[in-house]
């Protein structure tokens, strides 16, 4: 078990340079947070990651495997991604958005989701708090309880890789509250955990370890504590800013003050 | 869910069964619903001589059977092509006929028909679906991506701009009579449709569908887009060309034969969907069961309601499918 680890990972895109030799590592049993200003790269790098994204040049290896030159179901069984914000016209239930997540499990010739499928889905589930929603449509559910559909759906994929783009945008305090510690008892759990974050502070307190990326190359990643530095934030998102503790965990808290 | 399930389709095949016969019963001949079946086992070699009369015998095989089949496959065909268009571009507006397809099938199958290779039609009919698929997502990626709207406005201008050709066309070579024939066939006609037809139309449809049915769980996976799909293992582009690919091929075949009928692809996935939900494993199969007996029905009205004239059934479809066009709109309006 050795995570993910990027290695001098370059994207090309209309003759620029989205991703110029990005290098990172996220560890199973961790939550690893990818920060950084909007345009910086983030939503491809995950991309590349899931090897939908072609690299121009690199390697992304999980569990000692090059991700982008797996088969697509066999990448699909053991990646998973959430996306920004999953919305859809179709007529799906609860209980269908999730069972999505077993396409990669299931044979062309099967018609219907086996006992497992059904039982993976429930679970799938009840760890995300949903258990009592199987039958609403998904177009008529909050924000929040989509965003955590879309949570159930990927770990339906019984991912050991999951990677997942702002999944608290648009979700009041509570519910990012409950998402991030959703992920967290994931990640205890031995899953390797990569999520883009736009909330500083949200990043500080819930990741283990923070990336963090700027005009395509990652500038700094480690602990919060070490990587959340006035000077980073200037330089990063021209910004003035102090760091402070959490009175109660001593987790970095970050101060804006202003734009620079 | 098994259990639900049977009985939908159960209840369909024999709407479908119970359709055929009784549309090939409608007509001036008074013809009796036993006497179809004994037509049929006659000519399937089951009854050595049947007591039907050989001229009521050559109404129901020459003349009846042979289109309620083409209306059969037609409308399962088109149900089957709307559903699919649906899926792959995410827009509940898509169908063959709104998107221009049609329309560039019948410019096509006109070419060919005024260039003297009658038989090639449904060659130049695909041809022409392809071309105007590709110019309508051409069109609707420059306005911007395609959303329903875009697409619709791009399906509007390519529509268009092929219907003035294949009206050029016409109007500058056809004559008379021919004249009345083409321009019945533009609008959507069965009408004297042969067996010939009948076999093209069901293998198309059972050739093209039965593949494109397989892919019904990959469609699923587009529900929430192309890279949510694409994480789902799905080989998104593959399968999206395979599949448009595949409509224009069964649209250019269909429209060959019974000119472009309208909102057939649109209205049929829109009602099977509410009363089965979006998944594809279940909606594709049980619109082509639905859109078949749907187009028997219409296609029987437009042939008896004002008999002994003849009505386009393309203008049946349309009169029930533009209020049902309407109401969906209204009901994606956030969308759109």
């Amino acid at each position: 078990m050795t995570g993910l680890i990027v290695s001098g990972a370059t994207v090309h895109a209309g003759g620029k340079t989205i991703l110029d030799s990005v290098s990172l590592t996220a560890m199973p049993g961790q939550l690893t947070g990818l920060i950084g200003p909007n345009g910086a790269g983030k939503s491809t790098l995950m991309h590349a990651a899931l090897g939908l994204t072609p690299l121009a040049s690199g390697t992304i290896n999980f569990d000692g495997q090059h991700l982008p030159a797996m088969p697509r179901r066999q990448r699909a069984q053991c990646a998973a991604f959430v996306e920004q914000s999953g919305s859809t016209e179709s007529h799906l239930a609860a209980r269908d958005v999730v069972m999505l997540g077993r396409i990669p499990f299931q044979s062309i010739w099967q018609s219907e989701p086996s006992p497992d499928d059904h039982a993976i889905v429930a679970q799938s589930m009840h760890i995300v708090g949903m258990a009592g929603l199987t039958d609403r449509l998904y177009r008529t559910l909050s924000g929040g309880e989509q965003q955590r559909l879309q949570i159930a759906r990927a770990l339906a994929q019984e991912p050991r890789l999951l990677i997942l783009d702002e999944p608290t945008n648009h979700l009041d305090v509570h519910a990012q509250l409950s998402v991030l510690h959703m992920l967290q008892t994931r990640a205890k759990a031995g899953c390797t955990i990569l999520l883009a974050l736009h909330d500083l502070n949200l990043a500080a307190s819930f990741c283990d370890s923070l990336v963090v990326l700027h005009q395509g190359a990652v500038v700094a990643q480690g602990a919060p504590e070490q990587v959340l530095t006035p000077a980073l934030l200037r330089q990063v998102y021209q910004v003035d800013a102090s760091l402070l503790a959490d009175p109660i965990t001593g987790r970095p808290l970050v101060a804006f003050h202003g734009p620079l | 869910m098994t259990r639900q399930k049977i009985p939908i389709y159960a209840s369909l095949l024999v709407l479908l069964l119970a359709s055929l016969v009784f549309a090939v019963t409608l007509g001036p001949a008074n013809i009796a619903p036993i006497e179809v079946w004994q037509a049929i086992g006659h000519h399937l070699g089951m009854v050595e001589t049947s007591p039907v009369s050989r001229l009521r015998d050559a109404i129901i095989w020459e003349l009846r059977l042979p289109r309620v089949l083409v209306a059969a496959g037609v409308g399962a065909g088109l149900a089957l092509c709307g559903a699919v268009m649906q899926a792959l571009t995410r827009n509940p507006l898509a169908d063959p006929y709104l998107l221009g397809l049609s329309s560039g099938a019948s410019l096509g199958a006109v070419i060919f028909l005024l260039s003297g290779a009658a038989l090639l039609m449904p060659l130049g009919a695909f041809i022409g679906a392809a071309s105007a698929m590709t110019l309508t997502l051409l069109v609707a990626r420059a306005l911007g991506g395609a959303t329903p709207t875009r697409a619709i406005l791009a399906g509007i201008c390519i529509s268009s701009l092929a219907a003035a050709a294949t009206s050029f066309l016409i109007f500058w070579s056809a004559t008379g009579d021919s004249y009345r024939e083409i321009l019945s066939w533009l609008m959507g006609s069965l009408s004297g449709v042969v067996w010939n037809d009948a076999i093209t139309v069901l293998v198309a449809v059972l050739a093209i569908g039965l593949p494109v049915l397989l892919s019904g769980r990959s469609l699923d996976a587009f529900a929430f887009g192309d890279s949510a799909a694409a994480s789902l293992g799905v080989d998104v582009s593959r399968l999206r060309w395979l599949l448009l690919g595949a409509t224009a091929l069964l649209t250019g075949v269909l429209v060959s034969i019974g000119g472009a009928i309208g909102f057939v692809g649109l209205i049929i996935p829109h009602v099977v969907r509410l009363a089965t939900g979006s998944r594809h494993r279940v909606l594709l199969p049980v619109s082509m069961l639905l859109g078949a007996s749907f187009m028997i029905w219409t296609d029987t009205a437009a042939r008896s309601l004002f008999a002994p004239r003849e009505l386009p059934v393309g203008i049946i479809t349309a009169l029930l499918g533009a209020p049902i066009f309407l109401l969906v709109l209204l009901r994606y309006r956030r969308m759109t």
